[in-house]
């Protein structure tokens, strides 16, 4: 299983925080994305937001990046420490 | 506890951490801190307190990231970073960094460093409890150009 966690606003946006996902029905963020979306076609709008950021196992992550079972992975917005 | 990092509820004093960064060090020649607070204004809303949020695990990584990398581009002695989560009131500290060196242009550039890296990389969002409701903060794009100059 793959962890995925919606961080901040994005979590109220989704109204979900956490879910889990078969490792072998994605296989990079990218198609990890595209099976969300199929899965709740409303999310599709927060999702596909371009300022998303994306991070596996705690750190950045592109989407490109491979995915495998026991990852973390988090999807938040820009962020606004300081 | 010359190179530090703290994620936490409980307020920070600056004395304390100003103690701890020269403590026991007689070649520290300069020490520069930043705080930043909650400010009472912002986008001309009327904040009356703010939720800040992190993202446990990574928030620590990237924080030591960025002390490693301010490690390596300047000649520190000592460098602290704490960053506040949770309730926080109009007027609360939120975040301090502090670094030492023997001189102080690499401490000065070093902070500011710190400050930019931190905005824009560490996993933290605030939530503003406003008079016009709540609202999450957006990403400042200053912000953004400041981090780039580095």
């Amino acid at each position: 299983m793959i962890r995925v966690l919606f961080l901040a606003q994005l979590r109220e946006q989704l109204g979900a925080a956490e879910l889990q996902v078969v490792a072998e029905d994605v296989v990079s963020i990218a198609t990890l994305k595209q099976y969300l979306v199929a899965g709740h076609p409303h999310w599709e709008q927060f999702l596909s937001n371009s300022k998303l950021l994306v991070a596996v196992n705690h750190q950045y992550a592109k989407a490109d990046v491979a995915l495998k079972t026991g990852d973390e992975v988090a999807f938040f917005p820009p962020v606004t420490g300081g | 506890m010359s190179f530090s990092i703290a994620v936490q509820t409980q307020d920070f004093d600056i004395g304390h951490e100003y103690a701890e960064l020269v403590a026991g060090d007689t070649a520290v020649g300069a020490v520069v801190f930043f705080v930043g607070r909650v400010r009472d204004m912002n986008h001309a809303r009327d904040v009356k307190s703010m939720s800040l949020e992190h993202y446990p695990g990574m928030t620590e990584n990237i924080l030591q990231n960025i002390l490693d990398e301010a490690k390596a581009r300047w000649e520190l002695i000592a460098a602290h970073i704490v960053h506040r989560v949770g309730e926080l009131q109009v007027g609360d500290q939120i975040v301090f960094v502090g670094v030492t060196s023997a001189h102080r242009e690499h401490a000065f550039q070093a902070a500011e460093f710190l400050m930019d890296f931190l905005k824009t990389q560490a996993p933290f969002w605030k939530k503003e409890l406003t008079t016009q409701g709540s609202v999450w903060v957006e990403e400042n794009v200053k912000d953004v150009d400041a981090s780039k100059r580095w």
